[in-house]
């Protein structure tokens, strides 16, 4: 047996906030000689201008580099080492992206450029449009949506542009109980009623529970498949039916596209609109919280509805253009065309990959996710025993009855050098624990991962102690969380500053980390 | 590994889709190819458009030419930044929490508010997502839009109005360009929020004081939607009385990017804090006291919350954000104010050469920052196709973003600290031989 290596550590030294490190009069940038007249001391009214300068750290740059060098050397990213984060597809960020989306002629073009001067980046969205569609079987796309999230309130009101346009007024939109936050919340922000149907007992929609539930009050019906659980939802024909035969339509939220890449569609299963999370499926780097892209893929009969203008190659006049919109359009989603840095970045892993690389990437994610639920489910329960797709949850039941939590467990993970999954969530499994391991990790960081996770099990027995106040080698032990809710410190300030009490709480301790 | 699960072969793992669903064809796209392979078909599509490195940008309307420090995105661009998730785990997710931190006391020391969020996706969204507040703060409905909002803004507001029903009253503008504050005060009764761009998407500076009297006095909130640029010359619209100012970030260490991805920027008073949408981070500290960084007040949030969440935003721009906070590090409190005094020196300058020497006549003639409308004695459609051949992007002709509103003449123009004397002059040369030509 060949020894380990040693897990990946984070800096443990402290590092100043940035404004600790100022000294009086010390810069880094500076602005050129004025080679124009100054503007008159009037030029603005004095009760317009400013009185007191904002505070900003007065910093020399070779101290700034320093400053935010050793902030990234205390966290963790996908380069640093593992991070099976379950509903997040963390798979390794190809570098080549980087390198796309830094070219001038992408990174320095400003978005009210006349199209004559910028028919490569609508090309570029044309093509990505023409692969997406491929991919997900649908007719058209719209790249403005953000994110994830901004996709979904997207959808929901093309929803409901399409039913007002047919002179209906409907109500609800119907989401499993076992669905991701958002959708709840982006049904409420698009004016609908939210309603969920109950998970049966193999972690699967209830189908018999929604055919009882739809009626032609139902505007939609919002689903991952597979699902949240990492099943696949065998009985999505019948479900789209269901909600097809009172004219209610079928979302498919992206965040598990991962995988089916090129073993199924989307839209061959019957929906009707289709967010992408490109920061996940398409491998943009997350960047510790966004930016990501959130593109919409509609069937032939929504595309009406999409937010304009659109990219599209112009026959006639053989350039590219934007397209405008007639008035059914639901309107502009962002300020101009969306995230098109991650958009560029997107573009080169579709063509990096292509369909065979494609498809592969859904092969290798469910395979990887297999072999490691095998590895682990001799030591954790998994919530639901069917085969899983690209993820599966464990629940730490069996372990919380011996007294450590889902919690302890993926603090503790931290030690070993690995990240941790997604925890309390799916909302309906009991001490869940998600993991995704992607297509790109080898089967030895499986390995590593799994025996950490059943040595972890063992320390309930031996040195449950450790186990409850875990992570020990990390940059910082477990934070107050509760404090930090209760006495909000939002800022930073030049005096430390007694912040008023405030009476509500932080929601419960034990809160899905999603 | 098929192995050892047992499995003949990786289609055993995609046996629970139905046959009738199961895609067996190669999709539709081509085979993949090489990182050699791609940077050059990329190369191809990039060399076909023309950057702001080949034309002299005098471009605005949300997005702006402003210099990126080079220290910015070499440090972003570190994998332990880039490629990390949302900080759900905080013990080792310092280093993001503790730079957004840093980001929040910069965002509320330019804003004049003592609470930012983490980021929201750009200017427009910020803007819907404010007047959503506002509507919960109030239980109000409509918006009234004092003075020239970006009408791009106002678009995104208008879809993001449709879910809640939102009324959105625009009250317009008065001959100087500034908000017309008697339509302003007239429609303001019963509604949720008073928002201003300041300075106005016509470079107008607004008198953001009357405007906060008139908001509260009916109950109202006001909104800034603020260039942040300014904020070493002009006052902070909290100062002022604004109750939440939102901003576009990108002006601060962000690409242009063709119009993304840039930051959402949003700030409130303490009194809304539980209304604010998105992710915040706040200080606490760890089991042995050391100072640490969490995201908080979660309570308002999606993954908590559900239907009854604040918004739905769960990823936003992070990176960027931090990209505004490591060049506002970069600029210092000296460097904001010698921005602020370039950007004012030379948009006034550029504008003078454009009426002297082109024939150009100013919109308006309220105070202006860095942007500025002028009406010219030709098509500015076609004067910036002409100009665009001398190397200028002249600025953004303003027919086609606010029709009906008589300025069909009228050219949007933004001058920034990266722009020198000798550009501006040639840019005035450029539109005068263009004008001439058109003429």
């Amino acid at each position: 047996m060949t020894a380990r290596p040693s897990p990946p550590k984070l800096a443990l030294a402290e590092e100043q906030v940035v404004f600790e490190r100022s000294r009086p009069g010390r810069r880094a940038g500076r602005m050129p000689a004025l080679d124009v007249p100054a503007a008159p001391a009037d030029a603005i009214p004095e009760a317009m201008r400013r009185r007191n300068a904002p505070l900003l750290p007065e910093v020399s740059e070779n101290e700034l580099v320093r400053h935010y060098t050793r902030l990234s050397q205390r966290n963790w990213g996908i380069d640093t080492g593992f991070y099976p984060l379950g509903s997040c597809s963390m798979k390794y960020n190809p570098k080549l992206a980087e390198d796309a989306a830094a070219m001038a002629g992408f990174r320095r073009l400003h978005p009210l450029q006349p199209e004559s001067q910028t028919q490569g980046a609508l090309q570029l969205l044309v093509e990505l449009e023409r692969a997406l569609c491929a991919i997900t079987g649908m007719a058209g796309v719209t790249f403005q949506p953000a994110a994830g999230a901004h996709g979904e309130l997207t959808g929901l009101l093309l929803m409901k542009a399409f039913h007002e346009n047919n002179g209906q007024q409907r109500r609800r939109v119907i989401i499993p109980d076992s669905a991701h936050g958002t959708n709840p919340a982006s049904v409420t922000l698009a004016g609908y009623e939210t309603q969920e149907v109950p998970s049966d007992s193999r972690g699967l929609v209830d189908v018999e529970a929604l055919e009882r539930m739809v009626g032609d009050d139902v505007a939609g019906f919002m689903i991952t498949n597979p699902n949240t659980l990492g099943l696949f939802e065998e009985n999505i024909e019948r479900i789209a039916a269901a909600i097809h035969s009172v004219g209610g339509l079928l979302y498919y939220d992206g965040a598990n596209l991962n995988a089916i890449l090129g073993r199924t569609r989307p839209g061959d299963m019957g929906f009707d609109i289709v967010h992408m999370n490109l920061h996940k499926t398409f491998a943009t780097p997350h960047g510790g919280g966004g930016p990501g892209a959130g593109p919409v893929a509609v069937s032939e009969r929504l595309l009406p509805f999409l937010p304009g203008p659109r990219p599209i190659y112009d026959d006639a006049s053989k350039r590219y253009r934007w397209d405008d919109v007639d008035e059914r359009s639901i309107g502009r989603m962002h300020t101009f065309w969306g995230n098109f840095g991650i958009l560029v970045r997107a573009s080169s892993y579709a063509r990096a990959l292509g369909s065979d690389g494609l498809r592969h990437v859904a092969e290798r994610a469910v395979l990887n996710a297999n072999y490691l639920a095998h590895r682990l489910r001799g030591t954790y329960d998994l919530a639901f025993p069917a085969q899983p797709m690209h993820e599966f949850v464990l629940s730490a039941r069996k372990q919380k009855a011996r007294g450590a939590k889902a919690m302890d467990v993926a603090k503790r993970v931290l030690d070993y050098g690995f990240h941790a999954p997604t925890v309390y969530f799916p909302l309906i499994v009991d001490e869940a624990m998600m993991v995704e391991p992607t297509e790109t990790e080898a089967v030895e960081t499986l390995d590593a991962f799994a025996e950490a996770f059943i040595a972890i099990d063992r320390e309930i027995d031996t040195d449950l102690e450790t186990l409850k106040t875990a992570p020990h080698t990390a940059p910082i032990s477990r934070p107050d969380e509760a404090r930090a809710a209760r006495n909000l410190v939002p800022r930073w300030y030049p005096r430390p500053t007694e912040p008023a009490h405030d009476p509500e709480d932080a929601g419960p301790e034990e809160k899905p980390s999603i | 590994m098929l192995d050892v699960l047992g499995l003949a072969s990786v289609d055993d793992l995609f046996t629970m889709i139905p046959p009738s669903l199961r895609y067996e064809q190669p999709l539709d796209m081509p085979e993949g190819h090489t990182e050699i392979e791609v940077l050059r078909e990329l190369g191809v599509l990039a060399a076909r458009n023309r950057s702001v490195d080949e034309l002299v940008c005098f471009l605005g309307g949300g997005a702006y030419d402003h210099h990126v420090p080079s220290m910015v995105w070499p440090l972003l661009g570190r994998g332990e930044f880039a490629t990390s998730y949302t900080p759900y785990q905080p013990e080792v997710s310092q280093g993001v929490l503790q730079a957004l931190f840093e980001y929040q006391t910069m965002i509320s020391e330019l804003t004049g508010l003592e609470i930012s969020n983490a980021s929201l996706y750009d200017g427009g969204s910020a803007l819907g997502e404010a007047v959503h507040m506002a509507s919960s703060a109030t239980g109000r409905k409509a918006v009234v839009l004092a003075g020239c909002v970006n009408p791009l803004y106002v678009d995104v507001l208008r879809t993001a109005a449709r879910g809640p029903g939102l009324e959105i009253r625009e009250a317009g503008w008065a001959s100087d360009g500034t908000a017309d504050l008697e339509a302003t005060r007239r429609l303001a009764d019963g509604a949720a929020a008073i928002a201003v761009q300041h300075p106005s998407f016509l470079g107008s500076l607004e008198d953001v004081s009357t405007l906060a009297e008139i908001a509260h006095e009916q109950g109202a909130k006001l909104i800034v939607h603020f260039d942040l640029t300014s904020a070493g010359v002009l006052e902070a619209p909290g100062a002022l009385g604004a109750d939440i100012v939102v901003a576009e970030g990108q002006p601060f260490g962000n690409h242009l990017n063709f119009g993304g991805p840039y930051v959402g920027v949003i700030a409130c008073r303490r009194e809304d804090a539980r209304r604010l949408p998105g992710r915040l981070v706040g200080e606490t500290v760890d089991r042995e006291g050391r100072r640490s960084f969490v995201l908080t007040l979660q309570a308002r949030e999606q993954h908590i919350r559900r239907e009854k969440a604040t918004s739905n935003i769960c990823t936003n721009q992070t990176l960027n954000a931090l990209g505004t906070s490591v060049a506002l590090a970069w600029l210092g409190p000296q460097g904001l104010k010698e921005l602020g005094d370039t950007c004012l020196a030379k948009a006034r300058y550029c504008r003078d050469r454009l009426i002297e020497v082109a024939g150009a006549r100013p919109v308006f003639d309220a105070p202006i920052f860095k942007e500025f409308a002028v009406r010219l004695p030709a098509d500015p459609v076609r004067v910036c196709e002409r100009a665009a051949a001398d190397g200028y992007l002249a600025g953004v002709p303003l027919a086609r973003y606010l029709p009906g509103r008589d300025l069909d003449d009228a050219l949007l123009v933004a001058v920034t600290e990266r722009r020198t004397r000798e550009e501006i002059d040639g840019l005035a040369e450029a539109v005068a031989r263009a004008c001439k030509e058109e003429a």
